[in-house]
């Protein structure tokens, strides 16, 4: 881009630049009632890029709003998806959690370490922003194959950056999920989620309500890193995007750190009226959206702003996303007790500017006027397409699969090894024990959990929380993919002994002006909202992220979850592991021919291909009442929900997180299959239908639980029993747990030591 | 016994450490602001874990010039106990209240995970409820705990007894494997030569309660307790 002044004339190839459409220029034309400057240009191009207006995504995510609506129990979603920075949900006894999911995608794939790492940074200002105290993180990644050095660079670089942002904070990392595919090879998936926990009456709006109350600028100072990044983020990969280096931001989590308590402590005051913080499209965004939400005005003169640079025009100014910076709002009268807070923790703290009558966003530049732009206009009434959709055409050819082609492998042992070695399988400890998943001291299931849980301090109450999503799944069936990820993140949380009270959503998908990703992502939302209306669970909010796309194409679609369950009485928590010898060993849920888009058909077949398997809702809130109702009454020793890998992974899994090294002898495979005509032995072992648990429970309870099973309409079959040191399946499986931990534990440090 | 957590900016683990001798142990204790320049007498001062000044420059390296740390020395030097955690160890080398400095983890990654640790003598307040060789478990969580000192330094920690605490596996064997850092002899938390200061990189605050999965740094809050009274 030309290097560019206030005296730059707009030209057609400039606002083309700015990725503003002819269309779109003569709305802004009408709007303004005139041309725009080019400070005002670069406003709207960042204000109306789809990363901040959603204008291809917003009829579909209005679908979540819809069903919300429709949910009992309305009054327990205290701030809605789109309301503010992020969503908040009632957890009883005067509290809430206010917690949400974004991606940071294509920063990550330019510059792995900061990009992940400013993504922490910023879900985290969205959650303390609202008043709320983070106490956990959770992530949620995807990369291409593991053995690329590619790969290895960016999830190294992902980890690492994660673990500086959130270790440096304070909050702990608890967990999330990591795949590897060929399919993200060039665009890495970053999503990272927090959740914070607020008093219901302690809510900040993002707001800037009451004529004449100060805007303060707070935080760091302002340079040319990250200019123009949301734009950035609105378009698709290419073999050049590394020249937009400079459109990624650097981190600074100590400075963060003291934000965060600086804006906490504020909140403890009366002095607060309202709070947003400057991420994407950074003061430009912070000023309109809080003017927008309280219908005023807001002034500034960007002369009071501190900034790291000299040099900048007003167009930098506005556009640049330097990190760890907040507007905040404040009563008139309360300035100096507000700047003692600031100066407490050596924050800059400058008032810039007020709370104005009308509704324009009023920008000087020393006194002289630079932009001004009505503030609804640019935060909310951006353009909104409704693009075109059809069914993509590689459905056809990904959905023939023959299952009389597929032979059943003859060594199960082997194939239950292979899969233990698989990245995406393998322990992820290499990854979490980069992240401090305990400071707090409040982390009770430590990551390598079916959900992570986190206590509440001075209440029985816990959090549990899971990301999840089978990109596979959707990319091969995108309505039963999207009812999949809601309904396995749920059945996580579940399986911990916590209840689904809402999700959040970060929504990666390729470019929407293709007609058949468009009809991927609208299918995708479609499946996700039947599953929530069965299970009756709010969507919060979340975040689109779109143009997932590198030079070999675009990304398997993945709408992922994250899930947050709250658990009344933590001492009813239920781990994921078995826990003691004798213990008789459940299969709940029914077992059927499904091998296609499994792990197993893409590993030992090297297919993916076939229809994933089939959901069926009612099975599937059956078995969730019925394991909630079994944690309720204690009688559950452990629970681990069937994913990847089907039952015999599973039962691996069952095996490996006790202090005791616990083994299993399974001979109840003959009823499983007598339960299910014409069964494969493949997809007993290693099928994944949906719906299904491993539970143990002691031989005290066994009549209990199947009498529950049997309330529940959950199809239930004793399968084995608890015992020392090996599984063994039948006369198929039979491996030492230690042999099983080996492999689990060290294909992901085999691959990333550096020194061996 | 009366405690005091203080506070640097960074600080991560103070509210960890309060609620541990609060609500777990049942001291009374306050909070410290790093620009206090001096502060009520208290009998055990605890520098908490954390990222004091976002590590910049070095670990710890800023924080032993705040205010407070004056204050601090005067309390160690009238003999009353002084605990050091993670970052909190690394200001205590710093500040020259302990001996050593900190290296990069040799993986060179951030490590967050439990450890046993092997307590080598009672001698010290801090140990004072510990069988000589018992191990207790605690977790670690840093990037710099790779302790370093000179051999002279490293013979005088070994003459004197100072060395408290050693990484080793559960049955208390001390070899290269269960060392997580690479750290010179093992050394998992050293006190000073009068022992009324102590620094250790695992977390005891961490481990004091069953329900967070291991107990065993209640031990050493209970040591203390019980030498202070």
């Amino acid at each position: 881009m030309p290097t560019l002044d206030d005296k730059t004339t707009i030209t057609p190839k400039l606002i083309a630049a700015h990725g503003i459409t002819p269309d779109e220029y003569k709305r802004i034309q009408e709007i303004l009632g005139r041309d725009p400057n080019i400070t005002e240009l670069g406003m709207f191009s960042v204000m109306w890029s789809e990363h901040c207006s959603y204008k291809n995504s917003k009829p579909v995510l209005k679908l979540f709003s819809k069903m919300n609506a429709e949910l009992p129990h309305q009054e327990n979603l205290l701030v809605k998806p789109g309301q503010e920075n992020a969503g908040i949900v009632d957890i009883g006894d005067g509290l809430a959690v206010c917690f949400k999911i974004e991606s940071h995608n294509h920063p990550s794939a330019i510059e792995p370490f900061q990009g992940a790492a400013t993504g922490v940074g910023g879900i985290l200002r969205d959650i303390f922003t609202m008043g709320a105290r983070p106490i956990l993180l959770m992530n949620s990644l995807r990369f291409g194959d593991l053995a690329q050095p590619v790969s290895q660079r960016l999830f190294r670089g992902v980890v690492a950056g994660i673990a500086h942002y959130g270790n440096c904070m304070g909050i702990p990392t608890v967990g999330g999920d990591v795949y590897f595919d060929s399919s993200y090879e060039g665009n890495p998936l970053v999503n990272a989620m927090a959740l914070g926990i607020i008093k219901k009456n302690e809510i900040v709006r993002g707001a800037a309500t009451g004529i004449g109350n100060p805007v303060y600028y707070v935080g760091a100072t302002t340079g040319r890193d990250g200019l123009g990044g949301a734009a950035f983020a609105s378009k698709e990969l290419s073999d050049q995007s590394h020249e937009d280096r400079p459109a990624v931001q650097v981190g600074d989590p100590f400075m963060e750190k003291l934000l965060m308590e600086a804006c906490l402590e504020l909140l403890k005051t009366d002095a607060l009226v309202g709070m947003q913080d400057m991420g994407a499209a950074g003061l430009t965004c912070a000023g309109c959206e809080t003017a927008s939400r309280a219908s005023t005005g807001v002034e500034i003169d960007l002369a009071y702003v501190p900034r790291r640079e000299t040099g900048m025009i007003p167009y930098e100014i506005l556009l640049s996303e330097s990190q760890e910076r907040m507007l905040v709002i404040v009563k008139k009268g309360k300035e100096k007790e507000v700047e003692r807070i600031f100066e407490k923790w050596d924050l800059h703290a400058v008032k810039i500017g007020e709370v104005t009558q009308g509704d324009k966003y009023r920008v000087l530049d020393s006194g002289k006027l630079a932009a001004e732009i009505p503030a609804k206009a640019l935060a909310d009434e951006g353009p909104i397409y409704i693009r075109e959709e059809e069914k993509p055409a590689y459905l056809e050819e990904t959905q023939k699969l023959d299952l009389g082609s597929i032979k059943v492998p003859r060594d199960f042992n082997q194939l239950l090894k292979k899969l233990l070695a698989h990245p995406s399988i393998a322990s992820k400890s290499w990854v979490w024990q980069q992240y401090d998943h305990m400071v707090r001291t409040d982390t009770v299931f430590y990551p390598g959990h079916d959900a992570a849980l986190i206590r509440i301090k001075g209440t029985q109450k816990g959090i549990a929380v899971s990301t999840d999503c089978n990109s596979l799944y959707v990319y091969l069936d995108p309505f039963e993919g999207g009812k999949i990820a809601v309904a396995e993140a749920a059945r996580n949380v579940v399986c911990s002994g916590a209840k689904p009270v809402g999700l959040t959503n970060c929504l990666n998908f390729g470019n929407p002006m293709k007609p058949e990703i468009f009809w991927q992502f609208h299918s995708a939302v479609s499946g996700m909202i039947e599953s929530c209306k069965m299970f009756e669970i709010p969507v919060t909010g979340g975040n689109v992220s779109f143009y997932n796309e590198s030079p070999q194409g675009a990304i398997f679609p993945t709408p992922t979850i994250g899930m947050v369950g709250l658990m009344e009485n933590i001492e009813k928590r239920v781990p994921s592991f078995f826990q003691n010898k004798g213990d008789l060993i459940f299969l709940a849920g029914e077992t059927f021919n499904e091998i296609g888009g499994t792990h197993y058909l893409m590993m030992e077949h090297g297919l993916k291909k076939g229809l994933p398997p089939r959901l069926d809702l009612k099975r599937e809130k059956a078995l969730h009442q019925f394991i909630l109702d079994a944690a309720q009454g204690g009688k559950l020793a452990s629970c681990h929900d069937l994913s990847e890998g089907g039952l015999a992974l599973a039962l691996a899994e069952c095996c490996f997180k006790s202090d005791q090294e616990l083994g299993a002898v399974i001979n109840g495979m003959g009823a499983i299959q007598e339960g299910s005509t014409g069964l494969r032995t493949d997809a007993l072992y290693f099928g994944e239908s949906q719906s299904r648990a491993v539970i143990s429970v002691s031989p005290n309870h066994k009549d209990d639980i199947k009498r529950l099973a049997q309330k529940y309409g959950v199809k239930f079959y004793e399968i084995g029993v608890v015992n020392a040191d090996s599984l063994v399946v039948e006369d198929r499986i039979h491996l030492t747990v230690q042999q099983m931990k080996n492999i689990f534990e060290s294909t992901i440090p085999k691959t990333m030591e550096r020194f061996s | 016994m009366k405690a005091a957590v203080v506070v640097f900016p960074g600080s991560n683990c103070d509210t960890d450490c309060f609620h541990a001798l609060k609500d777990v142990m049942k001291v009374p204790v306050e909070f410290i602001w790093h620009k206090e320049r001096s502060f009520p007498k208290t009998d055990l001062v605890v520098i908490p874990g954390g990222f004091s000044y976002g590590d910049y420059l070095r670990t710890g390296a800023i924080a032993r010039f705040s205010p407070v740390m004056d204050s601090v020395t005067k309390h160690a030097h009238e003999g009353r106990a002084v605990i050091g955690i993670c970052n909190g160890f690394q200001i205590l080398l710093e500040s020259g209240l302990l001996p050593g400095a900190m290296l990069r983890n040799k993986t060179l990654e951030f490590i967050c995970k439990h450890t046993w640790i092997r307590a080598e003598e009672n001698l010290t307040i801090f140990t004072g409820q510990m069988e000589p060789g018992e191990t207790l478990c605690v977790p670690i969580a840093h990037g710099e705990g790779n302790y370093y000192c000179d051999d002279e330094t490293l013979k005088s920690l070994q003459d004197h007894a100072q060395i408290v605490f050693r990484y080793s596996s559960q049955s208390g064997e001390v070899r290269e494997e269960f060392n997580p850092n690479g750290s010179r002899d093992h050394i998992a938390g050293i006190v000073n030569k009068k022992k009324n200061v102590l620094g250790m990189m695992p977390h005891p605050e961490r481990a004091s309660e069953e329900i967070l999965g291991s107990h065993g740094g209640r031990k050493i809050w209970e040591s203390i307790l019980n030498a202070i009274g």
